[in-house]
């Protein structure tokens, strides 16, 4: 079979078809496919007919347009994706196409933009959670946490672990699932019992922090109870709440991983995120994914190489630290814009303007009656309401006034709702909120 | 000495071009009520992030930029990679914000178009594959490996079959194969390759029994052939009572010429990266959508899209799902693209990328195959895979080669992959290749074979015109330097 149909993504004509096959001693392109047993080959192929640019723009921007987004009106929804702001220089740097169609850095003599930025990324990833290395990110939160998890029992040679249960839901399934071949039990427990759980078996005791109902769980007292016993602590830390809160490493954590999405990179649905990855260096050699570090080249000038690459799958195959080749590169860079951009003091002004605003939203729905805030202490960014009725019903009633309302956490706190607020969220937007609330009771 | 290039040299890293006082981006006022700050256990007293301006932040990015090969920029033709051009498009629709800007949470009435375009990507990709449903929970081709030998394991395990500890894989496969398989839970057995490049078949036999749970097959094998043998592959493992994996990462040769699930594999991935064209960003984000048959679809990984009677689209949960393998639906944003890729190009296009990316192939194939050493003389698919063994003789070796094909403007091809073919070079040239540039690839390398020849030390010691030239991996790894760190006074 001849393929007639010329895409502009396609060079060759029919022509320059002929021109190649009459090359390599062929009469036509099917022949090229004799190979594939008769009975199997051209099967028919049921998919629509080619479109132009002009009319896919039109259709895929009417399925975009059936989708509510965040931006459309005030958004009150967190709980492991969040709306932060994002400076217009990520986008415009990230989609260069010298970083965005550039594949993995194996040739490092033409990639050392890619890898320089890697380095910048390690070198900011391990500052923001006070670690000593970093690597070159994982595929996101969840299983990032989950080979940290791995990871731990590798260190440990032991098979248990102790989770928190206010590791959210949806890391704690990732974990089972990373798991469910390997023979670690997994223990989840409330914060406070985690003492009492972990032995002398215990691999590594899980924290989140904040935890996923926006809470501050005492990581020192956790660190100790690990260490007693010779367990790590392992904690999944948000990289932003790090630009006002003491780092996991300071409380002395063993590996740190965080989502990286609230530093650069839209919620787009749940993906493409980046998985953040530090630890104590004297563990550097079973961490998972790419690292990337300094050198020189043969003239004596610093040049940045993937390194320690015998722990990777195309070195060691199954004896590997883990199965991991493609990670999120490009998500890394943008991150690293974002840092540069935000720097010391703009992560710092940002993190504390999601605090207070948190807070004032907090204290101000607390004030309405039938409404509750079910935690006590201290929190960042979010934090549980219990509702009059069931959250379900509230937030669709919100969505009548175009306000997003927060996760229905009611499995765990009665009626409870989760609510985030950010920099995003004006006071206006808060005021909204607070009196749509009100109007519900 | 002259800073050449002042800040837009890229020599200083961003701490080192820290000034205190210096912003990037101005943040709003606080509009409410400042909260007293949490007790000051729970505060930081230092963070160490740089203090640069916003053009200094562009200048140097864009600078780093510059030091990358890409396929904007160079031909990139990396055997088993797939490097293709990466329509613009893609990317404009994956950032409209009815989709860039949705939580993934967001109750389903408000995503509907999202969810929709994951259902019709489901259906686009099972039919492709030739299978009957599809996850694209996993979030690039390793993970999908994953994703896809615990549906083996759990299938097997719902039977009762819990003896079945062993992974047969080729000795020619990603080194992701046999990772996956250990993180799965299994042995994995070596399958050698027959003469022709195919599996072994009598190997193959020997180590079929009850005690298999399957095999991982890439096809077309990373030699860039066809299996001939794939259909008693598939048999032999069956009547085992086993199972066959298809590792998708070539796919790019099959598009609409074959399916894999007719073939008789029972599960499979796909790179979207790879075959869908959406770029790799110096290394991701991928996505490695599963695909499977009747007998597996109730293990895949959770979320998949469904559909109801009235039209509306939800997330659910396979039957028996080994679980949730990623933190929400899969890469959005790289579904997104690979969905407006294949809809762009229906299946004339699909076939128009699977014919020139062969004919590509083949063309180089026999245009150097009289200089290069070619392990294996039959029609190749989508790549080929050379040896540098005859330069060898002369001193020069495959990653010398490699090397020197920078200098001449070209990124290098994948070296001493697969594993079993001496001083492999791997060329994928893809379909979206102009004939003036493979000619002038294929001159480059008749070139540096000349070279090999008058001038041995020229290859040897290439490339020459590169940022920066071969750099010192011994050292990297036996003395980690991993992060900047403050230079000492």
């Amino acid at each position: 079979m001849v393929t007639n149909f010329q895409s502009h993504y396609i060079p060759n004509t029919i022509a320059e078809q002929d021109e190649l096959l009459s090359a390599v001693g062929l009469s036509s392109v099917d022949d090229l496919f004799a190979d594939i047993p008769d009975d199997y080959r051209n099967p028919p192929l049921r998919l629509p007919d080619p479109m132009s640019e002009l009319e896919i723009q039109r259709e895929l921007g009417a399925m975009a347009g059936r989708n509510r987004p965040l931006a459309s009106g005030p958004s009150f929804l967190g709980a492991g994706s969040y709306y932060h702001f994002i400076p217009s220089i990520v986008k415009a740097v990230m989609t260069r196409g010298e970083f965005l169609t550039a594949y993995t850095p194996y040739q490092p003599e033409v990639s050392q933009g890619t890898l320089q930025v890697i380095f910048e990324f390690q070198t900011m990833i391990s500052s923001l959670y006070g670690m000593e290395v970093a690597n070159a990110g994982m595929y996101d939160g969840a299983t990032s946490l989950a080979e940290a998890v791995l990871m731990a029992c590798r260190v440990t040679r032991r098979q248990q672990v102790v989770v928190s249960d206010t590791v959210a839901p949806a890391y704690r399934q990732v974990i089972a699932t990373y798991c469910q071949a390997q023979g670690v039990a997994i223990d989840i427990v409330p914060t406070a019992d985690i003492g009492a759980s972990v032995t002398e078996a215990t691999a590594g005791v899980v924290a989140q922090y904040p935890n996923f109902y926006g809470g501050l769980d005492d990581l020192a007292g956790l660190a100790a109870t690990a260490h007693d016993d010779g367990a790590l602590l392992v904690v999944s830390a948000d990289p932003l709440a790090m630009g006002m809160l003491k780092p996991p490493g300071g409380f002395g954590a063993d590996i740190v991983t965080g989502e990286g999405q609230p530093i650069g990179i839209p919620p787009s649905f749940g993906g493409p995120y980046l998985g953040l990855f530090s630890c104590k260096q004297q563990y550097i050699r079973q961490m998972p994914s790419r690292l990337v570090g300094r050198t020189t080249d043969t003239q004596g000038r610093t040049g940045y190489v993937l390194t320690l690459q015998t722990r990777e799958q195309h070195i060691r195959r199954e004896r590997a630290t883990s199965n991991i080749c493609t990670n999120e590169a490009l998500y890394a860079l943008a991150s690293t814009i974002y840092l540069a951009a935000m720097g010391r003091h703009g992560l710092r002004q940002v993190a504390e303007l999601c605090y207070h605003k948190a807070h004032y939203a907090a204290s101000a729905i607390a004030g309405l009656d039938g409404y509750s805030l079910p935690q006590s202490g201290e929190f960042f960014q979010e934090f549980v309401v219990g509702c009059p009725e069931a959250p379900a019903k509230v937030n669709r009633r919100l969505m009548e006034r175009n306000i997003l309302g927060g996760l229905d956490v009611s499995d765990r706190f009665e009626n409870g709702m989760l609510l985030c607020v950010t920099e995003m969220n004006s006071r206006e937007d808060i005021d909204l909120l607070v009196d749509a609330l009100r109007a519900e009771k | 000495m002259l800073n050449k290039g002042g800040n837009r040299d890229t020599t200083r890293l961003l701490m080192d071009r820290s000034v205190p006082g210096r912003v990037g981006v101005v943040t709003p006022g606080l509009d409410v009520p400042a909260a007293p700050l949490p007790d000051a256990a729970y505060l930081r007293d230092d963070l160490p992030l740089p203090e640069v301006s916003e053009p200094e932040v562009v200048q140097y990015f864009t600078s780093l930029s510059q030091l990358n090969f890409s396929i904007d920029t160079h031909f990139y033709p990396l055997g088993s990679c797939t490097m293709k051009y990466n329509p613009k498009i893609n990317d404009e629709i994956a950032f409209l914000p009815g989709f860039a800007g949705i939580h993934p949470q967001q109750p389903a009435e408000q995503s509907q178009g999202a969810l929709e375009l994951l259902y019709r990507l489901q259906d686009f990709l099972t039919e492709v594959t030739g299978m009957a449903a599809t996850s694209l929970a996993t979030l690039a081709g390793a993970h999908g490996e994953l994703g896809g030998v615990l549906m083996m394991r759990a299938y097997h395990l719902a039977r009762g079959d819990s003896g079945r500890t062993k992974m047969g894989i080729p000795d020619s496969a990603h080194g992701t194969n046999p990772a996956s398989a250990a993180m799965a839970g299994f042995d994995v057995v070596t399958i050698p390759s027959d003469a022709d490049g195919n599996t072994d078949l009598a190997a193959l036999r020997e180590i079929a029994g009850d005690d298999l749970a399957g095999v991982m097959i890439t096809l077309p094998s990373t030699l860039g052939l066809f299996d001939t043998n794939i259909l008693e592959v598939c048999q032999i493992v069956h009547d085992c009572g086993g199972l066959v994996y298809g590792d998708g990462a070539n796919m790019n040769a099959l598009l609409g010429r074959a399916k894999l699930g007719e073939l008789g594999f029972d599960v499979c991935h796909l790179n979207l990266h790879k075959t869908f064209s959406t770029p790799h960003g110096g290394g991701g984000p991928g996505a490695g959508p599963v695909c499977c048959g009747e007998n597996l679809a109730p293990y895949l990984a959770a979320p998949v899209v469904a559909v109801n009677d009235d039209g509306e689209y939800s997330l659910v949960e396979p039957e028996q799902s080994i679980g949730k393998i990623s933190g929400f639906h899969g890469n959005f944003g790289v579904l997104v693209r690979a969905y407006t890729y294949i809809r762009t190009l229906g299946a004339a296009g699909l076939l128009s990328i699977s014919g020139n990316a062969v004919l590509n192939a083949n063309y180089i194939m026999e245009s150097l195959k009289d200089i290069y050493e070619l392990p294996y003389d039959r029609t190749c698919m989508h790549e080929v895979v050379f040896s540098a063994d005859r330069q060898r003789e002369r001193g020069v070796s495959g990653l010398e080669v490699a090397k020197r094909l920078l200098d001449y403007g070209f990124h290098a091809p994948t070296m001493y992959f697969p594993l079993i073919v001496h001083e492999a070079l791997m060329i994928e040239p893809t379909e979206s290749e102009t004939k003036e540039t493979l000619d002038a690839f294929i001159d480059a390398l008749r070139i540096i074979d000349s070279e090999a020849t008058t001038e041995p030390e020229l290859v040897q010691h290439a490339p020459h015109t590169t940022p920066v030239s071969r750099l010192d991996e011994a050292t990297a790894a036996r003395r980690p330097v991993l992060r900047w760190e403050a230079a000492a006074d």
